[in-house]
């Protein structure tokens, strides 16, 4: 595939002996957006946390096979420049409650330790709010805690504040399941957005979203990737049974 | 952006040999608390050593302590540590279930129960010090004349004024204990013996009670702990005497008051020694009873 | 059968009497001592109480300096050596629940907390006071140190493992090294129960006597200087409440009050950290 930005080649993920992702293989294009759905439990989450190393932060966690970012093993990288490379964004929105908005969304900066002048700080938050389609909201109280904010806020709050690192890729772990339909329907416009600049992995169990915003879509069955195509032709016509009683509500 | 990258880059090295020093000094500072607590055992045991080597196990039957003929038997302040520790438990027992039961069955809430809670707290607050000191002017005449009234000699001083002291000092240990763990008495228990008609005391007597007993235990355990080991308030008030008490109104010793009254006036090796061995025994028995203790109410928390 | 509802009716409304009656009257020895200390210690605290030194037998007058600036400086010093070991411990206790060396740790720290004072006071001397050669201030404040810390292990250890894991992993994700996560956001937003902790274990120090006996050992004389011997409130009260001297007992009464305020607005202070510096999530 032309310009691929990840490619996982033969991933197995664990917990203790719990085998929970088998052999994947799957090259993802960039600034695309890629869906990666299932019903629960079948490793969804945990091979999105695998790309940037979450996963090993759990006790018992282990991996193989290859992960790789530009043709480079994320797993022969220090995890911290991975994570600067490959952003994150949670179920729940989770701003640092001890920070204001500002300090947030340049978190990643100032607790690295990067002195960067006033006026780039001031740029870089502005430009990520921007692109969070937040600034407009919050322009005049960006010195009040993140925490202040409604749920939809906060959490694309915590997108400007992974997108402030300039990252290639920005992996979304069910971002919006814990929102009502309108900040969800804001978040899916923002990611239409977003996909200019980044390569958007998200993992949903919602299938409707997967259709709306993904370019590409991923069917996990069991710790598998059962399929893995253009979002069009898997909703239209999937190659496997699996992923027709899937997409049909044939389990849940 | 790009120059941004590149800081991004330097910084990001020096950053992770931080988080490698960090990582470490946490690890590090996790065994030096191990090694702290065994250093602390380590020494006492080899401070006591000619005093094990010298005397043996007659160091604890022994019946006389005259250092100044160097003979040392500690069964005076064996005898004197159990006699104060376990009065004043026996004391502080229906005080601390009490307020357990209050607290944590009959009115969780409420201004008085929130006043009552903070008054606990205070106890458990005050200096055993400022006990000890209250207790020598103010307690001790009153039992003085308690002594009298009863025909006893009137030390005023003595086992007996200690028990009380320490069994006021102690009653917050078990009386917190006892209130969180009769609140975790799950509620479908009592209304089931309600539902068959019992009344409140017979809800209590045989539902709440046996169900939180591991935990009204484990506080009562902690509050002997806690009662072995106290030192001023007892040494304030005991008489300070070596000799074996006869009576519970008589002045004695305790093997915490023993060490702080002789410890800065023991010249020879022996005598040193052996007020050390002293409190290595202190040391072990209140560090067993305080694991039993808490394994206990680990366990009943888990279950 | 009447009869019978009315007798054990009648049971149960006794024992709620009687609980109530021993719950009272448990907080009455609490009373008469706060009533006593005040009573006694009140008529003694005036401004020269506070500034003067504490004059020899015979003399009137005289205060306490000596044993105030020592117990300020005594108990300062025993935080300073155990606030960075406490929180470090309670971090690692927090972040490692099952490792072996977390076992051991945790149960030192039991053992530690269980420990009478008078056993840490020994231990001390043998470390520090035997190998300088003198009492002093500085080992009295190790040996209460000892005694912090695994008030603030514990505290810390409790907090930290409150908060969402989500917030630890937001940092990760970030690509923030793990120190600053821990100490840049972990522990700020436990902020208020670390704190309150630590709080507390200067509370329950401060009136420490048994430690010190054989550390901080006394004196009489003003000194700043921790390498020697240092007098503090729990100290003096301690000597002069069992001297035979009046004057001595009244010097005793009214350092007995200004401790007791001391540590009940430590307390208080305690109380409203826990209430008032929650971080909302």
């Amino acid at each position: 595939m032309e310009n691929t930005i990840l490619r996982s080649i033969d991933f197995d993920a664990y917990f203790g002996d719990n085998h929970v992702v088998k052999k994947v293989n799957m090259d993802i294009p960039k600034n695309n957006v890629i869906a990666v759905m299932g019903p629960s439990g079948c490793g969804k989450t945990t091979f999105l946390r695998c790309i940037n190393r979450m996963h090993e932060l759990i006790e018992g966690a282990k991996t193989k096979g290859k992960m790789l970012l530009n043709e480079e093993d994320v797993y022969s990288m220090h995890p911290i420049f991975v994570r600067h490379k490959i952003g994150m964004v949670f179920q729940r929105p989770n701003p640092f409650p001890n920070l204001s908005i500002y300090d947030n969304v340049i978190a990643g900066y100032k607790l690295n330790g990067m002195k960067i002048t006033r006026a780039d700080r001031d740029a870089i938050v502005e430009s990520s709010l921007q692109k969070a389609a937040l600034w407009n909201e919050v322009k005049d109280s960006l010195h009040k805690k993140g925490t202040f904010l409604s749920g939809g806020q906060q959490q694309r709050l915590c997108i400007a504040r992974a997108i402030a690192m300039e990252p290639e890729i920005l992996l979304l772990d069910e971002p919006t399941s814990a929102l009502d339909p309108i900040s969800t329907s804001s978040i899916e416009e923002l990611l239409h957005e977003l996909k200019k600049n980044y390569t958007l992995i998200i993992v949903t169990h919602n299938m409707q979203q997967a259709g709306r915003v993904s370019d590409r879509t991923a069917f996990f069955y069991m710790g598998e990737l059962i399929e893995y195509d253009v979002t069009k032709n898997m909703f239209t016509n999937p190659r496997d049974e699996r992923t027709q009683n899937y997409i049909t509500g044939r389990f849940s | 952006m790009e120059v941004w990258k590149n800081i991004k880059i330097k910084r990001s090295f020096r950053q992770i040999r931080m988080e490698k020093i960090f990582r470490s000094s946490l690890v590090l500072i996790a065994i030096s608390i191990l090694v702290l607590v065994l250093a602390f055992m380590l020494t006492l045991i080899i401070q006591s050593m000619p005093s094990i080597k010298a005397l043996g196990f007659g160091f604890l039957y022994g019946k006389t302590w005259d250092p100044v003929v160097n003979i040392y038997g500690t069964y005076p302040f064996l005898l004197g540590t159990l006699l104060t520790s376990f009065l004043a438990l026996l004391i502080s027992i229906p005080f601390s279930f009490s307020i357990a039961i209050f607290l944590g069955e009959y009115h969780p809430r409420g201004w008085f129960s929130e006043f009552l809670k903070n008054a606990i707290e205070l106890i458990a607050a005050v200096p055993s010090v400022i006990y000890g000191f209250w207790g020598l002017f103010v307690l001790v005449p009153l039992v003085r004349s308690l002594e009298i009234k009863l025909g006893v000699t009137p030390y005023g001083i003595g086992i007996f004024t200690s028990s009380l002291i320490l069994a006021i000092m102690i009653i917050p240990y078990a009386a917190s204990l006892g209130r969180e763990m009769i609140r975790m008495v799950p509620a479908s228990l009592k209304e089931a013996a309600y539902s068959l008609g019992a009344t409140r005391y017979e809800v209590i007597r045989m539902v709440v009670i046996p169900y939180a007993k591991s935990g009204l235990f484990a506080g009562v355990l902690l509050s002997l702990g806690r009662a072995l080991g106290e030192t001023m308030a007892v040494t304030m008030v005991i008489g300070n005497t070596s000799i074996i008490p006869k009576s519970i109104f008589d002045p004695g010793n305790t093997m915490a008051s023993v060490i702080a009254n002789e410890f800065t006036e023991a010249a020879s090796t022996l005598y040193l020694s052996s007020l050390i061995e002293l409190g290595l025994i202190l040391f072990l028995v209140t560090v067993v009873i305080n694991i039993i203790g808490k394994k206990v109410i680990k366990r009943f928390t888990t279950e | 059968m009447a009869q019978n509802i009315n007798y054990r009716l009648g049971k149960s409304k006794s024992f709620r009497g009687l609980v109530i009656f021993f719950s009272i009257l448990c907080t009455l020895p609490l009373f008469l001592i706060l009533f006593y200390i005040i009573r006694e210690g009140i008529i003694h605290i005036n401004w020269n109480f506070l500034i003067n030194l504490p004059k020899p037998v015979g003399e009137t007058g005289g205060g306490i300096a000596n044993a105030l600036i020592g117990s300020l400086l005594i108990v300062f010093y025993a935080a300073v050596i155990a606030i960075p070991f406490g929180i470090m411990g309670g971090i690692y206790l927090s972040e490692n629940k099952n490792s072996w060396l977390s076992y051991w740790c945790r149960l030192s720290v039991d053992v530690l907390q269980g420990t009478p004072s008078i056993v840490v006071g020994i231990v001390i001397y043998f470390w520090i006071v035997k190998p300088l050669g003198t009492f002093s201030a500085l080992s009295g404040s190790i040996a209460l140190a000892v005694m912090m810390l695994p008030i603030i292990v514990r505290s810390t250890e409790e907090t930290l493992k409150l908060l969402p894991s989500t917030l630890k992993e937001a940092g990760l994700a970030l690509g923030l090294p793990y120190h600053k996560v821990m100490l840049r956001i972990i522990l700020p937003c436990g902020f208020s129960g670390v704190l309150s902790g630590i709080i507390l274990a200067v509370a329950r120090i401060a009136g420490e006597t048994a430690p010190l006996l054989f550390t901080a050992f006394g004196n009489p004389y003003f000194t700043t200087d921790i390498s020697k011997p240092m007098q503090s409130l729990p100290l003096l009260i301690f000597n002069y409440a069992t001297s035979p001297y009046d004057e001595w007992h009244n010097l005793a009464w009214g350092a007995a009050l200004i401790l007791l305020l001391w540590i009940l607005l430590l307390n208080i202070i305690t109380k409203i950290t826990t209430r008032r510096w929650k971080i909302q999530f």
